[in-house]
């Protein structure tokens, strides 16, 4: 049941072009044709697959506060969670290089058709995105955080398809002038997220109270840490 | 501008219109756009790249010479992973509220391909001085979008500028909403910061026909 609310709420609720705007410029420089949006698509679901399971194993084990517990008491107090940017993205984008080797070496075909897009991805906001709120919603097992990979990935394939599909068409229409191209698909795209703000009411029938219980405790947190962070300053002085 | 010539003067001005990053090369939208609901948000995010763009740019370009062009893409990420780094963490020390609301969109400038663009087309090919100019320069340029689109909407959206309520008190009904005029929650919900953007290339298009795609 938990995997089945997230694969739909990171599909439609949370969808990363039109909730939280994430690879917008691929998205915008790479939706022409159809034909090259289902590619870079599918290396973006690919990618997400294989870097957010592998960024939640160095978060849990080594990043987190109190992560290297493992090493031994001595090293519970550790907290290395600033290091997290440079590790992700140094994970992401020696992942792609490798992926890119591999799928080189035994298909081809495969390479032939995903091959331009992959050094494109290590710098796609969609792939670090999806690392980054994969630690920020402190999702818990592996297999949730595979599955958040795949699921933000199809939200993300979708999005591109649609809009291909899309300006496929609309280069027949006879759009102002000054908005052709860019501006025309800027809007499309706000209109396109109005339309999946719909989706929101998915998935909240019956566990509302259950939500509230949970910002409690985030206000909960949240002021502990105010309270560190005050005690750390007085220390300071 | 007695310190500049001619030609540097023109790497700066030229991002903040005519070659903006953002309506022109269709760099750096994606982070752009979610944090613009207020215009403290934006100001900051603004100074953030301002920031890494600035000092990236000169690190890249004093390391043009002795990265190997095969890793280079790894290499520049690392570079302003570190950058990012630090921005996080002063906003962390100095404006942990506002930190809260930028959340995961600071991490995200080290894909912002604003930066990676400015180092593959810039950096990499001149000197630290035209580098530096030409990252402050397509930074203002970001930061200018970022200012308007986050004007408009907080102005539309809850009725204030930078947290200052500007067009009276919407419980009381005082100044304008005494009149009828009512607050456009919508302007705070993500899609119509791309409709913003939109509006703002149409603007810009029909005053410079050369920028017009067809």
């Amino acid at each position: 049941m938990e995997h089945i609310e997230l694969f739909f709420k990171s599909i439609f609720i949370d969808n990363m072009v039109f909730s939280v705007f994430l690879g917008m410029c691929s998205y915008l420089a790479v939706s022409k044709k159809v034909a090259t949006a289902v590619g870079l698509g599918a290396a973006v679901i690919f990618v997400l697959a294989i870097t957010v399971p592998l960024n939640w194993l160095l978060d849990q084990y080594l990043l987190q506060p109190g992560a290297l517990k493992w090493l031994g008491a001595e090293y519970a107090d550790y907290d290395l969670s600033f290091l997290s940017f440079i590790m992700f993205i140094a994970t992401i984008a020696t992942m792609v290089q490798l992926v890119e080797i591999v799928v080189e070496k035994f298909s081809p075909s495969l390479y032939n058709s995903l091959g331009i897009f992959l050094p494109l991805i290590a710098v796609n906001c969609a792939i670090l995105g999806g690392s980054l709120f994969m630690q920020s919603r402190e999702i818990e097992t592996l297999g949730l955080a595979l599955n958040y990979g795949i699921s933000s990935g199809i939200g993300w394939f979708l999005a591109i398809l649609a809009i291909a599909a899309i300006r496929e068409k609309i280069r027949y229409s006879n759009v102002p002038a000054p908005l052709r191209g860019l501006g025309i698909t800027f809007i499309i795209t706000g209109l396109m997220g109005i339309g999946f703000l719909s989706f929101g009411g998915m998935l909240t029938g019956g566990d509302e109270e259950a939500k509230e219980e949970k910002t409690v405790e985030v206000i909960k947190t949240e002021t502990e840490e105010k309270k560190e962070l005050a005690n750390n300053t007085k220390i300071v002085e | 501008m007695g310190l500049l010539s001619k030609k540097d003067a023109k790497l700066i001005t030229d991002p903040l219109a005519d070659n903006n990053p953002i309506t022109i090369q269709v760099l750096g939208i994606c982070s752009a756009l979610a944090i613009t609901a207020e215009l403290k948000a934006s100001l900051v995010m603004g100074i953030a790249v301002l920031f890494v763009l600035g000092v990236g740019n000169v690190v890249i370009s004093l390391m043009r010479n002795i990265i190997p062009s095969k890793i280079r893409i790894i290499v520049q990420l690392i570079v302003v992973a570190a950058l990012v780094i630090i921005v996080d963490q002063v906003l962390k020390a100095f404006a942990y509220e506002l930190s809260k609301t930028l959340a995961v969109f600071v991490g995200l400038i080290i894909t912002n391909c604003i930066i990676m663009g400015r180092f593959e087309a810039f950096a990499l090919g001149n000197g630290p001085w035209k580098s530096f100019l030409d990252g402050i320069g397509n930074a203002l340029g970001y930061a200018v979008i970022l200012l308007i689109v986050g004007f408009f909407r907080e102005l539309l959206g809850s009725g204030t500028l930078f947290g200052v309520p500007v067009l009276g008190d919407p419980i009381e009904k005082t100044g304008v909403y005494s009149i009828g005029y009512e607050n456009n929650g919508f302007m705070l919900m993500p899609p119509m910061a791309l409709i913003v953007v939109g509006l703002i290339i149409w603007v810009q298009r029909s005053r410079n026909k050369d920028l017009i795609e067809d």
